[in-house]
């Protein structure tokens, strides 16, 4: 595979495609479509945490004058338990078809009931109060530890565990050599448990749609998702309707971070839309997304790692409970295959629990499960290297995996960039900047899966001599901008030149949700080779002009040109002159590429952060943060530290007061963002970040996923930071003031000090 | 669907006309910043909004012929903000109200609103309590005078009769060696809530404090003044055993609930932390004049 050396363009701060549009106001989100006769669809959601539906009367909600059409689960397809799991990508559709709306149980308050579409808002809100619904009020669970007791009421009582109904839906546990035996040659072995509390994803355009349903049944949706083609196979599935006839047109997103790569209106503004024969918009306040939406889990963990004076890892066991919500499904993947991840560990057990309980079902948040345990991993890490008297960052590179090393969940690593990452970290300034009082500094690693997967392109050459690329991925991370640095690079043209659209799901070929930072590692390989493809027609265009062998043609700087004098004497044919004789040569100029990509290989990345706290008021600031990860090449840097700090910024919030709180009745007691307290710009210092290139041999440009692996280090160096600076470990999340100041003024505490 | 009319009337007698009329279905209107707030999410259904923004003395500053200050009760933020001498003689009140949400927050917001609003963690309402600030009302039976920490009556509720209106803040003029501050602690630096917020008022004569006030906020049901905290500052230098006493003061006034915003143990801790905070700030400030 050849990689792209010149770079004019990769590699460059290009103006985003869709900078202008956004900055200005005229980018289209999901809420700012709207059709002529148009209504309004609203959800009636459950107020109790754990209720049996023993009746739904929708009658007098039906005759309430504006009201058009109504839904419950009884017009949405079944997915029989019993029948065992149909699964679209991750999602178990048994499970989302419950999820969008309650079956046989109400398992969260906020659980979709019934919906209802009428002429306004208003009195779409009004029928959802005249829906009357006969519940059985059943006892709840909410927490880990009380969803897991023995006597825990049951959110499934089809679900077994060891034989016995369970809320715990699942078990993955990841192996390498003898535990046992590993333990026995530590000289020291520390164990601590840790919790976390669910976190939501934050994104700042809720859930919105507008349906039309045409009496022919062609659907057309317009909605703001990861991915279109997952709204299409979604919606197929809960409402019957065949792919072929839904069109899903993405709409501009205001953020997703994991939480848009499921569904929640589309399937009920479709039925209603159905049902009604008119449009149907539906948009969530963000009390429903707060409410029965996202997060991703709360989690219980419990670390133990070993090792010899000479601070070598010789044992490392990990045990996470992740919470799923109301439906099975938590991502205890990434936290028992991400959080050993980093180093090499001869004998290696790392467990997790997927737990039910009555909140909503999870969804993905960027490296959904490995930042939870990557938290617990990395803080034990930093007590066992203090007990050693080693630095941190040197007793990681001691430990690092590298080429050849065999990770617990499957893979041998090729070469990958860890060590660079410590490395590059131990020689920033920031790493030998002076502290002052109540100061202290934190360091933290992580690694993330990454992924390829399906990936679609077309690529046209306008009759102007200019180029459109159409791709199937949401850009959220500005992947539109990636991939125009890229198609100009390989046409030698001016990027400005390549206008670079995400096409709905009947115009471009089926594309993987944007997720699991693929997105521009597998869209940049269709793009390239489309581009490669139309490169040898202009080739071929040019060598049949000038009557010779298309060998003997180059394309470089935008143009043909013959290989050599030898091959002949003309002058370069252009872009534009080739496309101008398009028409009499054979025709339009294009070139589409369809592939399941392979070879995207993981992300490492080590964080160092500094923090002040207030030790009367229990604050702890972030005052300096450094993120260093190997990103492959970064083809858009602008975008790739955009990645690298945004998910610090989440990272923090996680770690220092973003937190679900609940009422005694089970119901989020903080559902909006005065409560929910996601850092706000003045709460967060400039985030440094420090891009280390070790390029992915199996991608045309050396591309490796970004977005994820910045969120997975964050709580444990802030984490480990305060203990820096206080002298004080926390095991729980968030470190807000409130449990700041009871650690600091706890007597043990204050004895210490003196 | 019940109907929803909006009045913006010239006169104060006008509005208060109206607004008396409307009974529990009248709504004030200055900035809106809670009221629509409100209304969004469902918690007060209005029937009538007078809104009260073209009313002149609702709107005006006005330095007084004594020295103080009358604040009309839908000013906003950004208005108090640039008013040219306002800022020098009230530093605290105006960084109180000015904290008040975002820039585009402070375009709309009064401290009239932050008052009649009846939370107890409003910012500006500390201050106005810690500057002795006297409040205007008129209703149907003509207008009268409180003091600002008489207004709330619990949270969301004033003791404004039915009918009543507020029409300004008197804050009085000021002896050489006085200014004020206020500080309150949010878990994050801005768009927070106040899980305490502290004004103090102070006048100090060769090192010595002559006057204090001090007011609290969200850490119990209403705002409130402390007078107990104001007399251990009183005939200090604003030593350390004179700042212990006034925070142990505010530590001891603090009746909290255990809330999403905070813990009985942390708001009460940190009211003490504040006061002397709080205080510093003041005096440094009353030094200069
Ligand atoms: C994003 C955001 C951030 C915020 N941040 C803060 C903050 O940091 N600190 C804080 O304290 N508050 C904050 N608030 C709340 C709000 O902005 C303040 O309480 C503000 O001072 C209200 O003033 P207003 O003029 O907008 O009041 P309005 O919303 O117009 O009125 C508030 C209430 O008082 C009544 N009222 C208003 N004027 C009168 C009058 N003259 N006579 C009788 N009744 C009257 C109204 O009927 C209403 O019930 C925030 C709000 C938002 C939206």
């Amino acid at each position: 595979m050849t990689v792209v050396t010149n770079n004019k363009w990769i590699g460059q701060r290009t103006i985003r495609p869709d900078g202008m549009d956004k900055v200005t106001g005229r980018a289209q989100f999901a809420a700012d479509t709207n059709m002529p006769g148009m209504i309004w669809g609203k959800v009636l959601r459950s107020p109790h945490a754990h209720a049996r539906i023993k009746s739904i009367n929708t009658a007098k909600a039906e005759a309430l004058p504006g009201v058009k059409a109504v839904v419950t689960a009884r017009d949405i397809v079944d997915f029989p338990i019993e029948k065992g799991a149909v699964m679209l990508g991750i999602q178990d559709m048994r499970w989302m078809c419950r999820n969008v709306m309650a079956r046989e149980k109400a398992l969260f308050p906020g659980h979709p009931i019934a919906a209802v579409a009428a002429t306004s808002e208003a009195i779409a809100a009004e029928a959802c109060n005249l829906i009357e619904v006969d519940y059985e009020v059943l006892p709840f669970a909410i927490e880990i530890e009380d969803a897991i007791k023995s006597d825990a009421p049951i959110l499934h009582e089809f679900n077994k565990f060891e034989g016995k109904p369970s809320n715990i839906a699942g078990r993955i546990e990841h192996k390498k050599g003898d535990l046992a035996e590993g333990f026995k040659k530590a000289d020291i072995v520390i164990e601590r448990s840790f919790t976390t509390r669910p976190v939501h994803q934050g994104y700042i355009e809720p859930h919105a749609c507008l349906i039309s349903v045409a009496p022919d049944g062609k659907t057309t949706i317009w909605s703001s998702s990861q991915g279109q083609f997952m709204v299409r196979a979604m919606t197929a599935h809960l409402t019957g309707i065949p792919q072929s006839d839904i069109r899903a047109i993405p709409a501009e997103i205001g953020g997703g971070f994991g939480g848009k790569t499921i569904v929640y209106l589309e399937p009920l503004a479709t039925l209603l839309a159905k049902k009604s024969g008119r449009p149907v918009k539906m948009v969530m306040t963000r009390e429903e997304v707060m409410r029965a939406t996202g997060p991703t889990s709360g989690s219980k963990s419990t670390v133990k790692i070993g090792a010899t004076k000479d601070g070598k890892i010789v044992a490392a066991h990990g045990t996470f409970y992740l919470q799923a919500g109301a439906l099975p499904g938590s991502p205890i993947r990434g936290a028992v295959g991400c959080s050993f991840t980093p180093y090499d560990i001869p004998n290696l057990l790392s467990e997790g629990y997927d737990v039910c309980s009555n909140r909503s079902k999870v969804a993905a948040y960027r490296a959904p499960g490995a930042p939870i345990g990557a938290y617990a991993v990395e803080c034990v890490l930093d007590e066992v290297a203090e007990v050693l008297k080693m630095d941190p960052l040197d007793f990681r590179l001691k430990n690092a995996a590298k080429e050849g090393t065999k990770a617990a969940h499957g893979p041998t690593f090729p070469r990958i960039g860890y060590i660079e990452t410590v490395e590059a970290a131990k020689a920033s300034d920031h790493y030998k900047a002076p502290l002052g009082k109540l100061q202290g500094r934190g360091v933290a690693s992580g690694f993330w899966f990454n992924a390829g997967g399906e990936s679609s392109a077309q690529v046209n050459i306008t009759e102007d001599g200019n180029v459109v690329v159409t791709t199937g991925h949401p850009d959220i991370g500005g992947s539109r901008a990636g991939i125009a640095n890229i198609c100009a690079e390989l046409l030698g043209i001016d990027y400005r030149r390549v206008s670079v659209i995400i096409g709905d799901t009947q115009t471009i070929g089926f594309s993987n949700l944007t997720g699991g930072s693929r997105v521009l590692f597998a869209s940049s390989i269709v793009v390239t080779q489309s581009t490669e493809q139309i490169i040898k027609t202009l080739r071929e265009r040019a060598a049949k002009i000038w009557e010779i062998d298309p060998e003997a043609v180059k394309w470089e700087d935008g143009a043909a040109h013959p290989v050599s004098p030898n091959a002949g004497q003309f002058p370069p044919l252009t872009l534009k002159d080739l496309a101008e004789k398009a028409p009499a040569m054979g025709g339009p100029i294009g070139a589409g590429v369809q592939l399941n990509t392979t070879g995207a290989d993981g992300g490492f990345g080590t964080h160092i952060c500094d923090v002040e706290v207030d030790v009367d008021l229990g604050i702890a600031r972030v005052t300096r943060y450094t993120a260093v990860q190997d990103v492959g090449r970064a083809i858009h840097p602008g975008y790739v530290e955009g990645q690298l700090q945004g998910g610090v910024a989440q990272g923090i919030g996680w770690a220092l007061n973003e937190e679900y709180i609940y009422t005694k009745e089970g119901k989020v007691d903080n559902p909006g963002f005065l409560d929910y307290r996601m850092p706000v710009c003045s709460d967060l210092p400039m985030i440094d970040c420090i891009m280390v290139e070790v390029p992915n041999p199996k991608h045309p440009q050396g591309v490796k996923g970004v977005g994820e692996v910045p969120l997975v280090p964050v709580m444990a160096a802030v984490a480990n930071a305060i203990y820096n600076a206080l002298g004080k470990r926390f095991y729980a999340l968030p470190m807000s003031p409130p449990k700041v100041l009871e650690v600091i003024d706890a007597p043990e505490t204050r004895q210490a000090a003196e | 669907m019940t109907e929803l009319r909006y009045l913006a009337p010239n006169s104060l007698d006008e509005a208060i006309k109206a607004f008396a009329a409307a009974g529990s279905a009248g709504r004030i209107l200055a900035g809106g910043t809670d009221l629509l707030v409100q209304m969004r999410a469902g918690v007060v259904k209005p029937g009538l909004i007078v809104d009260i923004k073209k009313i002149a003395e609702m709107t005006e500053i006005e330095q007084t012929a004594d020295g103080g200050f009358r604040v009309g009760a839908a000013v906003s933020g950004m208005a108090l903000h640039d008013h040219a001498s306002f800022g020098k003689v009230w530093p605290g009140v105006l960084e109180a109200v000015n904290l008040i949400g975002s820039k585009q927050v402070q375009g709309r917001a009064s401290a009239g609103g932050n008052l009649c609003n009846g939370s107890p963690a409003g910012d500006s309402v500390p201050a106005m309590v810690a500057a002795g600030a006297i409040v205007t009302v008129q209703g149907p039976d003509g207008r009268r005078e409180m003091p600002v920490e008489q207004v709330p009556a619990g949270p969301g509720r004033t003791n404004f009769k039915p009918g009543e209106i507020l029409v300004s803040f008197t804050l009085p003029p000021r002896p050489k060696g006085s200014s004020d501050a206020y500080l309150r602690m949010i878990p994050r630096t801005e768009m927070d809530i106040a899980v305490v917020g502290l004004g103090v008022s102070l006048t100090l004569k060769d090192g010595v404090c002559t006057a204090a006030r001090v007011g609290l906020g969200a850490v119990a049901p209403t705002v409130l003044l402390v007078e107990a905290a104001a007399k251990a500052l009183i005939g200090s230098k604003l030593d350390e055993a004179a700042l212990n006493a006034a925070a142990a003061a505010c530590s001891a006034a603090c009746r909290p609930i255990d809330d999403k915003r905070g813990t009985i143990a942390y708001r009460t801790k940190v009211a003490g932390v504040l006061l002397k905070r709080t205080t510093a700030i003041a005096a440094q400030r009353a030094k200069g004049n």
